[in-house]
């Protein structure tokens, strides 16, 4: 309003065809919220989802990881040459590495004694695995043989561990066939490929999966000095290491991990369908909308033309009422999102979240929503015949 | 009408409108059907013209020719100076907004208040800030005495106070020609006369012409000059 000495300042036409109509408008931004509100969804579940593929990648304490090339996900990792690992040393930047297995094992739940795939990660105790502070205490544990950490975030089906480690009883059970007791528990999250994890040494590992030769492994964890950079540093050593090696950055690995179920799973698309449902329930009723509302303000449009306004200028008018409607619709559906959002990550533990990226792209799609619903119902306009009106 | 005809060189200029052989039809091939034959019409600056005639004559469809809201097909319609026959969808654009045009069904924008209508034709006015525009709405507005009801929707007003927002909104974008359709045909006789007593007052004094079809026989004595209209000739 402080705008008012300006030339190009006009009555704002759009805004007050929107706001004289109130009940017209409600129906709108509720249709426009609700189309927001499912995209939000869809693409929070399918963002979320694949971040839980990478909850052991996220927690991992490294710089730089080592894989064999032939891995393509982790559920389906090769071994390569723990000697690859011990090579990194010979660069200055490296301050240290921990040689991880990785694998899936038979987990008998001590209840029903039915068993069931647990993913294994084998390491030496005395290395650091995990970003987790209080994890080195734990693993002090694992240095007597048969000894396992339990995750308590893995799925019912793997038995009542945490209850009965809680309980002070002594937890025992089988895995690929051989005793082991839980001696402690952590807390990691299933994923995509795991419906639960444990953590042991990498000797107790060996004498669970007595097939895996001793001199190979899954993942090869480096940890660089301070100040050095995990990219320049990746790419020499993936350029003087021979070819049986990958080194990837932190990032690339969980990358890595991501994209494997982005293009080979249907979660993807299953995810942007939802999403693209919503956008087609949101077209839909926004040009409802402002078809209608040009409808029905036709001869006050035709009016305008005979006096003197440009057809264009009208054209901006109902573009202006999609922006509007783009807005109003747009900032509804945002905070309902985050709240949504906020009752999922208490509900389900998934790891959905406001990011930027959703953020934008969905407030791109609903203005291309409005806009292109908009230019639909502006063709209607030209219907506008100023000879008719007298 | 004849002179008018002969000093049509000479004079054209000085004419808001001048109309010479205006001929239109509706519809195509075997339906084709004119509406206007051969018509002859000169205005002249300030002057108040009333065009009568039985509904179906034409009236309608020369005042959309003259308002430039038609293609003209055939016949020579020269209208503040502007040749309208042959004349671009732009040309017919511009000098729209020279012409004020009050209809039937008053046609104000229903979300707009009585101030607001009034702006959309002070609008069209180039190079003036919004306050300015504004200033002259609601100028317009106390001049078709209704400063009181500014604030208020058309629907909130009496058919009357309607058609004086339409006269000012019509008369805020400084037009030459005021082309009125039946003005009075939706109003009682009182409130008739006194509309067009009204749009008269105002347009004599910005030297406005204004054509005015209408079928009210009660405001013929405001007239400078009547015209009938039949079966597309003006007679």
């Amino acid at each position: 309003m402080s705008f008012s000495f300006l030339k190009f300042r006009k009555i704002p036409l759009a805004w007050l065809l929107l706001t004289r109509q109130p009940l017209r408008l409600a129906v709108a931004i509720a249709g426009i919220s609700f189309a927001g509100i499912l995209m939000f969804m869809q693409l929070g579940f399918r963002d979320g989802l694949f971040d839980t593929s990478v909850t052991i990648h996220k927690l991992l304490d490294a710089d730089l990881v080592l894989i064999s090339p032939r891995s393509k996900s982790s559920i389906s990792m090769s071994g390569f040459p723990k000697r690859r690992l011990i090579q990194t040393l010979a660069l200055e930047d490296v301050e240290k590495t921990a040689p991880v297995n990785l694998n899936y094992l038979l987990w008998r739940n001590p209840e029903s004694l039915k068993t069931r795939s647990i993913l294994a990660l084998g390491f030496n105790p005395s290395d650091s695995l995990l970003l987790d502070d209080g994890f080195a205490r734990k693993a002090y544990k694992l240095r007597n043989p048969s000894r396992v950490l339990f995750d308590k975030l893995s799925r019912p089906e793997f038995g009542p561990i945490e209850e009965w480690f809680l309980s002070e009883k002594k937890v025992e059970t089988e895995v690929a066939g051989k005793r082991v007791i839980v001696e402690d528990l952590v807390e990691l999250g299933p994923s995509f490929g795991a419906d639960g994890n444990l953590i042991t040494s990498r000797e107790t590992f060996l004498r669970l999966f007595p097939a895996n030769p001793p001199g190979s492994i899954e993942i090869g964890l480096v940890k660089l000095k301070k100040g050095s950079d995990p990219e320049l540093i990746s790419r020499i050593l993936n350029n003087s290491l021979p070819n049986d090696v990958r080194v990837l950055t932190k990032n690339q690995f969980i990358d890595f991990e991501k994209d494997y179920w982005k293009n080979s799973t249907a979660i993807g698309f299953i995810f942007s369908l939802g999403a693209l449902m919503g956008f087609v329930v949101g077209c839909v009723v926004v040009y409802q909308i402002l078809y209608s509302d040009v409808t029905d303000h036709l001869p006050e449009y035709a009016t305008l033309l005979a006096m003197g306004y440009r057809l264009k200028s009208l054209f901006f008018v109902v573009a202006r009422e999609g922006f509007l409607l783009a807005l109003f619709g747009y900032l509804p559906a945002y905070f309902s999102g985050q709240v949504l959002y906020s009752v999922i990550r208490k509900s389900t533990k998934l790891p959905i979240i406001m990011d930027a990226d959703k953020t934008i792209l969905i407030f791109v799609l609903v203005l291309v929503m409005c806009m292109g619903s908009a230019a639909v119902a502006m063709r209607k306009l030209v219907d506008a015949d100023p000879a008719e009106i007298f | 009408m004849v002179k008018a005809n002969k000093l049509k060189t000479n004079v054209k200029n000085f004419k808001t409108v001048s109309i010479n052989n205006l001929s239109h039809f509706y519809g195509k091939n075997e339906n084709k059907k004119q509406v206007l034959n051969d018509v002859n019409l000169n205005i002249d600056k300030g002057e108040l013209v009333l065009l009568k005639g039985p509904s179906g004559c034409g009236k309608t469809t020369l005042l959309t020719l003259i308002g430039a809201l038609r293609t003209c097909q055939s016949g020579d319609l020269t209208v503040l100076s502007n040749q309208l026959n042959g004349a671009s969808r732009k040309t017919r654009q511009i000098l729209r907004r020279s012409i004020g045009m009050i209809f039937q069904g008053h046609n104000l924008l229903r979300c707009l208040t009585a101030e607001q209508n009034v702006q959309m034709g002070a609008d069209l006015i180039k190079g003036l800030t919004y306050l300015q525009r504004r200033e002259i709405a609601r100028n317009w507005l106390s001049a078709v005495g209704l400063e009181e009801h500014h604030k208020k929707l058309p629907n909130d007003l009496s058919g009357g106070q309607k058609q004086r927002v339409a006269i000012a909104r019509a008369l805020s974008a400084n037009p030459k020609l005021l082309l009125a359709d039946e003005p009075t045909s939706a109003l009682d006789s009182v409130t008739g006369r006194e509309i067009v007593t009204l749009l008269r007052k105002l347009a004599k004094e910005q030297n406005c012409s204004v054509l005015m079809v209408t079928h009210d026989p009660r405001i013929s004595d405001m007239a400078d000059r009547i015209l009938n209209m039949e079966d597309g000739k003006i007679y």
